[in-house]
C-alpha cells in the first residue's frame, strides 16, 4: 500500500474528516435538477399518489353515509347500507391497486436513479487523475458510490412519496372535515399549534444529540476496526486490558450519547399521540353536544373522527421524514462533490498520438511537487537513448516513484521539458503515451477473474497461446497448471489465494504481453525470492531487450549494468553515471553500495 | 435469544416496570374508542350535557395517563438498552482480545470487526425496540380484539376471520423476499469489490488504457445490483396495499353486518363507530409487527454471530510457576512440528538453541515457515509436537502475560495506531521519555525530528508515514522496552542499506543483553549473526554461522552468490 501510494508521501489524506458547510438549498436544487432526467416517470408517480389517496379519502365519507343509513329514523335502510358498502369496497380496492402500482413504479424509478447516479459517479472516478485516488481513502469513495446513492434513493423513493401522500391526506381530510362541520373543525385550532410546538421543540432539542451520537458511533467503529486489525501486536505487548479500558471509555460515551438522544426523542411519539387523543376527546364531546342539538348526524361524527385520525397522523410522520431527508441531503452533497471534482486534464485539442515509438526519453530542467510550494524534483535533466537502461536508486522516500509518475503522466510536470522521441509529452495523447510503456509495479494488482483474464488484460483479444507463452517466460506456467482449474482458476479477494511472489510473476507475465518500446520496473521483483528471481532473470532480460528501461531498485546488485544510474536523495539527483564511475566517485552511491556488505 | 436474555437479566426488574407502565398506557388508550361509543349510544339519547363533559373528562384523563406512561416506559427502555449494550460490547471486545489466534483465523478479522460494530448495534436497536413497540403493538392487537369482542362478538369475529389471511401474506412475502435480499447482498459485494479494484489498480488501468472497459465492467454489475433490488422490492411492495385492503374489507363487512345487528337491536350505532376506530388501531399494530419482525430476524442473526464469538476458545492465561533451569539455553526449539490446518505441517522438526545475548538470523523464501516460528515462540499458536523453552521452561508453563513481557517484536506488516509517535512507541507500557528517545535514535528514526518530535500526529494505519518511516517507528516500539528477546520479522526491508547498517550497529552496541532474532530475505541482514537458520518449505536446510553455511549448505551458498555475487570483482 505504502509503495503504491508512494506519490503522496507527506500529503494530507482528504476524506470524511474534512468538513465544509453544506449549502442545503444549492444541494436540493441540484438534486431536483438531477431528478428532471426522470420527470415523466415522476409525473406519473405524482398523479398515482394523488388519485390513490383521494380514493382512500372518500372511504370514511362512505362509511359515514352507511352509518347514517343504519341510524335512519324508523329502522335501518338496508338498501342504502348495501349501496354504500359496495362503493366502499370499490374505492378501497381501487386505492389498494393504485398504491400497489405506485410502489412498483417507485421501485422502477429508484432503479433508474441509482443506476444513473452510480454510473455517473464511477465514470467520473475512472476519469479522475491518479492524484485524486492517491489522496482519498478508498473506503470513502466506495461509500459515496454505494451507500450515499442508496440513502438518496431510499429517501427519494419512499420519503418523497410519503410526504406527498401526507400532504394530500392532510389537505384532503381538512376539506372533508370542513364540508362536514366547520364548527367541529375549530377543535384543531387548539391541537394543531400544540402539535407543531411540541414537534419543533423536541426536534430542535434532539438534533444536536443525534449528530453527536452518530459521530461517537463512528469513533467507536473506527477504534474497533483499528484495534482488531492490530490484535496480534496488542497481544504481543500485553495490551489486552489497556485496550479494553479505552474501549470502555469510548463505549460509555456512545451509549450515553444514545441514551441522551433517546431520552428526549422518546417524548415525541407519546406526545403526538396525546395530541391525537386530545383531538378525539374534544371531537367526541363537542360532536355529542352538537348531535344532541341536531346539528350533526351520527354518521358525520363517525366520518369526522376517522378523518381527524388521518389528519394528525401525517404531521408526526413528516417530522420523522424530515430527519431522513436531512441525511439524504448530506449524502447528495457528498455525491455532487465527487461529481464536481476536476477530471484529468483533457488532452490538448491538437494532441496527436505517439506513433512509431523508438524510445528516446529526455528530461530537461524538470521541476515538480505534489503540493504547491513543496518541490520534490528540482531541475532534473537526463537523456535515455533508445534501448538504454536507466536505474533510479536512493534511500526510501527520496522521490524515486515520482519519476515514474511523471514519465507516465500520472502527474504533470510543473516546469521544464519532458520529451519522447523529441516530442513534448503534453502535445501527445495520454493514451498513446501510456501504451508506449510496459509497467511492473511493486504493488501487484490483480482483479477478481480468471488467471487467463488477468494476464490477457494487457492485450485485448490475446490468444491462449500468447498467454501461455508469456506465463512460461515468467516461470509461472508450471504453477498455474498445478492449480485444479489451470488458467481458468478464479482469483478472489485481490489474490488472497495465491502468494505474493506468484502474484508478482503474474503481473510480470502481463507486462510481457504489452508490445511497448519502453519499460518501467518499480521494485518489480521485491516480492520474489532470490531463487525465483534468478529463474526469471532470463525472462526479465527478454522483457527488457531492445527497450528503454527505467528501473527503480533497492538491490543495487541488479542494476550494476545500467547505462545510467541516477542517485536520488531528498528529491535531488545527487549523483549520476555508470556503476564504475559512481564507485570511483566515492560518494553517496558508494556508501549505499558498501552498506550492503558491511 | 436466550443469550440476550442473560444480558437483560440484571435489568429485568427495571425493564418489567417499564413494560407495566407501557401496558397501562396502551390499555388506557384502548378505552378511548369505547368511551366514545358509550357516549354516543348511552349518554346522547339522555340529552345530559354534564354526563358528556364527564365522559370527555375521562377521555382526557386517559390520554394524559397514556402520555406519561409511554414516555416513562420509553425512557426506561432506552436505559435498559444502554446498560445491556455497555456490558455486551465490553464482554465482546474483551473476548476478542483474548481469542486464540486459531479462532481469529477461523472468524477472520473483517468478520470480527463487523460483529463488534454492526451486530452490537443491531442488538442494541432490538433491545430498545422490543421493549417499546414489541410490547405496545401486540397489546394493541390483542387489546383491540378483546375490546371489540366484549362489545359485539359477532362483529369481532369478522375481524378475527381476516387475521389468518394477513398472516398468510406476511409468511408469503418473507419467504419470497428474504432470499431475494440475499442475492442482492451478494451483488452489492461484487459492486464494492469492482470499485475497490479500480481504485487500487488505477495506475495499471490507465497505463493500459482500460478505463472504458472498466466502465463497462462496472455498468454490468451496476445493472445486476439494480435488477436484484427491483426484484426484492417488488415483492415487498405487495405487503402494505394488500394488508390495507384486507382491513378495509373488514370495515365494509362490519358496516354491512352491523346494519343487520343494529336492526335486530343487539348493537348500537356508536359501537360501529368505535369498531371503525379499533380497526385502524389494529391495522397499524399489524403493520408495525411486520416491521419489527424483519428487524427482529436481523437482530437475531446478529446475536447469534456475537454469541458464537463469546463461546469461542480463549488463550489460556494460566500456567504453573516453574523455576528457570540454571545453565539452560535462553531460547530453545526442541523438535518443533506445527501445522495451521492440522493436515500438512507448516514447519517440521525444527531445533535450535540460543544463549542469552546471541543473535539468530532466519533466512528463506516466502512461505518457508520463518514467521511461523516466531508465532510459536510468542505462543500465538501452540506447537503440535516438540517444545519451545525459554530458560529451560516450556512456554506453555509460563503465564501468558509474563511470557509476552519478555519480548519486543516487529511483525511483518505490523500495526501502527492512530495517535502520536510517542504513543505508538510506548503502546500503553510504562516507558520513560528517555527510553522512547533512545529507542527512536537506535531505530534510526531521525525523521521524527522533522515531523515535529514525538508529539507528531500519526493517522490510522500510519498512512501519513512512508514505508521506511513506519518500519523505523515499529523498530523503536520493539526496542523501547529493552526486551530480553527482540524479534524483527522482515522489519528493515523498506530501509536502504545504509540505514540498515546503522541499525545493525545500534543493535550491536546497545542491546548486547538482548537475544535477537532477525527474519529476512536479504542475506546482508543476517550474515553477521551468531547463528543462521536456513528454512525452505518448513524444513531446516541449514544451521550454523555464515562461514559454516557457505561451506555445507547449498541453498545458502546459492542465495549468497546471488545477492552478494558481484562484490569480489570490483
Amino acid at each position: 500500500m505504502s509503495e503504491r501510494r508512494g506519490g503522496m508521501r507527506g500529503m494530507p489524506i482528504k476524506g470524511q474528516a474534512e468538513k465544509k458547510p453544506v449549502n442545503k438549498r444549492a444541494t436540493i436544487l441540484r438534486l431536483l435538477q438531477y431528478m428532471m432526467h426522470f420527470k415523466w416517470w415522476l409525473f406519473i408517480a405524482l398523479a398515482l399518489t394523488i388519485v390513490s389517496n383521494v380514493f382512500a379519502m372518500i372511504g370514511p365519507t362512505l362509511s359515514g353515509r352507511a352509518i347514517d343509513c343504519i341510524a335512519e329514523e324508523g329502522g335501518v335502510n338496508f338498501q342504502g347500507v348495501a349501496y354504500y358498502g359496495l362503493l366502499m369496497l370499490l374505492f378501497y380496492l381501487g386505492s389498494s391497486i393504485l398504491s400497489y402500482l405506485l410502489s412498483i413504479l417507485m421501485v422502477h424509478i429508484s432503479r433508474r436513479v441509482t443506476l444513473r447516479m452510480r454510473k455517473d459517479l464511477f465514470e467520473r472516478l475512472a476519469d479522475m487523475p491518479v492524484g485524486f485516488v492517491d489522496t482519498h481513502p478508498v473506503g470513502d469513495l466506495i461509500s459515496r458510490i454505494f451507500y450515499d446513492t442508496d440513502t438518496i434513493n431510499t429517501s427519494l423513493s419512499s420519503d418523497v412519496v410519503h410526504v406527498l401522500a401526507s400532504i394530500i391526506t392532510i389537505f384532503g381530510s381538512l376539506i372533508m372535515m370542513l364540508s362536514i362541520s366547520p364548527k367541529l373543525l375549530l377543535v384543531f385550532a387548539v391541537t394543531i399549534p400544540l402539535s407543531l410546538v411540541i414537534t419543533t421543540f423536541i426536534t430542535r432539542r434532539t438534533q444536536p444529540l443525534f449528530r453527536l451520537r452518530s459521530r461517537k458511533m463512528g469513533e467507536l467503529n473506527d477504534f474497533s476496526e483499528e484495534m482488531i486489525t492490530g490484535l496480534k501486536t496488542l497481544k504481543a505487548y500485553n495490551q489486552e486490558d489497556n485496550t479494553l479500558a479505552s474501549l470502555d471509555d469510548l463505549n460509555e460515551e456512545v451509549v450515553t450519547a444514545y441514551y441522551k438522544s433517546e431520552y428526549y426523542s422518546s417524548v415525541m411519539g407519546p406526545s403526538v399521540n396525546l395530541v391525537n387523543n386530545l383531538s378525539l376527546s374534544l371531537i367526541s364531546v363537542f360532536g355529542a353536544i352538537m348531535f344532541m342539538h341536531g346539528n350533526i348526524t351520527i354518521g358525520n361524527i363517525s366520518s369526522f373522527v376517522q378523518y381527524s385520525r388521518r389528519f394528525s397522523g401525517p404531521i408526526n410522520e413528516i417530522a420523522n421524514i424530515y430527519g431522513e431527508l436531512q441525511s439524504a441531503i448530506a449524502a447528495a452533497d457528498r455525491v455532487f462533490n465527487l461529481l464536481d471534482e476536476p477530471l484529468e486534464k483533457a488532452d490538448a485539442p491538437d494532441a496527436y498520438p505517439l506513433t512509431d515509438v523508438k524510445g528516446n526519453v529526455e528530461m530537461q530542467n524538470v521541476s515538480f511537487g505534489y503540493e504547491k510550494g513543496k518541490t520534490i524534483l528540482k531541475n532534473l535533466s537526463f537523456e535515455a537513448k533508445q534501448g538504454a537502461l536507466i536505474a533510479i536508486v536512493g534511500p526510501t522516500g527520496a522521490g524515486k516513484t515520482t519519476l515514474i509518475n511523471l514519465l507516465m503522466r500520472f502527474y504533470d510536470i510543473d516546469s521544464g521539458r519532458l520529451t519522447v522521441d523529441g516530442q513534448p509529452v503534453d502535445e501527445l495523447t495520454r493514451a498513446s503515451l501510456r501504451r508506449a510503456y510496459s509497467m511492473v509495479l511493486q504493488d501487484t494488482w490483480l482483479f477478481s477473474g480468471t488467471i487467463f483474464d488477468n494476464i490477457a488484460y494487457a492485450k485485448p483479444g490475446a490468444t491462449r497461446e500468447e498467454v501461455e507463452a508469456v506465463a512460461k517466460a515468467a516461470k509461472i506456467h508450471h504453477y498455474i497448471m498445478s492449480l485444479p482449474d489451470g488458467y481458468d482458476t478464479v482469483i478472489t479477494d485481490d489474490g488472497a489465494n495465491i502468494s505474493k511472489g506468484q502474484k508478482q510473476l503474474l503481473t510480470i507475465a502481463r507486462a510481457m504481453l504489452v508490445d511497448a518500446r519502453m519499460l518501467i520496473l518499480d521494485e518489480a521483483t521485491s516480492n520474489v525470492d532470490t531463487r525465483t528471481e534468478v529463474q526469471i532473470q532470463q525472462a526479465m532480460r527478454r522483457l527488457m531487450k531492445d527497450k528503454t528501461c527505467f528501473v527503480v531498485a533497492h538491490r543495487l546488485s541488479t542494476i550494476r549494468h545500467a547505462d545510467l544510474i541516477l542517485v536520488v536523495r531528498d528529491g535531488n539527483v545527487v549523483e549520476r553515471g555508470t556503476h564504475r564511475e559512481l564507485m570511483r566517485m566515492n560518494g553517496f552511491y558508494r556508501e549505499l553500495y558498501d552498506a550492503q556488505f558491511s | 435469544m436466550r443469550f440476550i436474555l442473560k444480558y437483560l437479566h440484571p435489568y429485568l426488574k427495571r425493564a418489567g416496570g417499564g413494560m407495566v407502565s407501557k401496558f397501562l398506557a396502551t390499555l388506557t388508550e384502548l378505552f378511548l374508542p369505547w368511551l366514545l361509543a358509550r357516549m354516543l349510544d348511552d349518554i346522547v339519547p339522555t340529552k345530559n350535557a354534564n354526563q358528556v363533559f364527564l365522559y370527555g373528562g375521562i377521555m382526557l384523563l386517559c390520554s394524559l395517563i397514556a402520555w406519561v406512561g409511554n414516555i416513562l416506559a420509553n425512557r426506561v427502555a432506552a436505559s435498559v438498552a444502554r446498560d445491556c449494550t455497555r456490558t455486551l460490547r465490553h464482554d465482546l471486545f474483551g473476548k476478542i482480545t483474548r481469542l486464540t489466534s486459531r479462532e481469529i483465523d477461523r472468524f477472520t478479522i473483517p468478520s470480527l470487526i463487523s460483529r463488534m460494530t454492526t451486530d452490537t448495534y443491531n442488538v442494541y436497536r432490538m433491545i430498545g425496540m422490543m421493549q417499546r413497540i414489541g410490547v405496545r403493538a401486540p397489546l394493541l392487537l390483542v387489546g383491540g380484539i378483546i375490546m371489540t369482542m366484549s362489545q359485539d362478538p359477532v362483529l369481532a369475529s369478522l375481524l378475527l376471520a381476516i387475521l389468518p389471511f394477513m398472516g398468510l401474506i406476511v409468511w408469503f412475502i418473507s419467504k419470497k423476499g428474504v432470499p431475494l435480499y440475499g442475492v442482492l447482498q451478494k451483488n452489492v459485494d461484487t459492486l464494492v469489490r469492482v470499485v475497490r479494484e479500480n481504485m487500487n489498480g488505477i495506475r495499471i488501468i490507465k497505463a493500459l488504457s482500460k478505463t472504458e472497459d472498466e466502465k463497462k465492467r462496472f455498468q454490468q454489475i451496476n445493472e445486476a445490483v439494480a435488477g436484484s433490488e427491483t426484484k426484492a422490492a417488488s415483492v415487498m411492495a405487495i405487503n402494505s396495499p394488500t394488508m390495507q385492503f384486507l382491513l378495509n374489507m373488514g370495515l365494509v363487512l362490519v358496516v354491512v353486518v352491523g346494519a343487520r345487528r343494529v336492526s335486530a337491536g343487539v348493537t348500537g350505532t356508536g359501537d360501529i363507530i368505535a369498531f371503525l376506530s379499533y380497526f385502524t388501531i389494529i391495522l397499524n399494530a399489524m403493520l408495525t409487527i411486520t416491521r419489527i419482525l424483519t428487524m427482529y430476524s436481523k437482530a437475531l442473526a446478529s446475536s447469534r454471530r456475537i454469541e458464537e464469538v463469546l463461546n469461542a476458545q480463549e488463550e489460556e492465561a494460566l500456567g504453573g510457576e516453574h523455576e528457570e533451569v540454571p545453565g539452560a539455553p535462553h531460547v530453545e526449539f526442541d523438535h518443533i512440528t506445527f501445522s495451521y490446518n492440522k493436515k500438512v505441517p507448516d514447519v517440521e522438526n525444527v531445533s535450535f538453541a540460543l544463549q542469552r545475548g546471541q543473535r539468530l538470523g532466519i533466512l528463506g523464501p516466502t512461505g518457508s515457515g520463518k514467521s511461523t516460528l516466531i508465532k510459536l515462540l510468542l505462543r500465538l499458536y501452540d506447537t503440535d509436537q516438540g517444545a519451545v523453552r525459554i530458560s529451560g521452561v516450556d512456554v506453555r508453563d509460563i503465564p501468558l502475560e509474563k511470557l509476552r513481557r519478555m519480548f519486543g517484536v516487529v511483525f511483518q506488516n505490523d500495526a501502527i495506531f492512530r495517535g502520536n509517535i510517542g504513543e505508538n512507541v510506548r503502546l500503553g507500557r510504562e516507558i520513560s521519555l528517555e527510553d522512547i528517545d533512545r529507542a527512536l535514535r537506535d531505530a534510526q528514526a531521525s525523521f521524527v525530528a522533522e515531523k515535529g518530535g514525538i508529539e507528531a500526529e500519526v493517522v490510522s494505519r500510519g498512512q501519513n508515514l512512508s514505508g521506511g518511516q513506519q518500519q523505523r517507528l515499529l523498530l523503536a516500539r520493539a526496542m523501547a522496552g529493552q526486551p530480553d528477546i527482540l524479534i524483527l520479522d522482515d522489519a528493515a526491508s523498506a530501509l536502504d542499506f545504509k540505514t540498515e547498517a546503522a541499525l545493525r550497529a545500534a543493535l550491536r552496541e546497545g542491546y548486547h543483553q538482548s537475544t535477537v532474532i532477525t527474519i529476512a530475505q536479504r542475506i546482508s541482514a543476517v550474515m553477521h549473526s551468531d547463528l543462521i537458520l536456513v528454512m525452505e518449505d518448513g524444513q531446516v536446510q541449514g544451521l550454523g554461522t555464515h562461514e559454516e553455511l557457505m561451506e555445507n549448505c547449498p541453498l545458502y551458498r546459492e542465495i549468497a552468490q546471488l545477492q552478494l555475487g558481484g562484490n569480489e570483482d570490483e
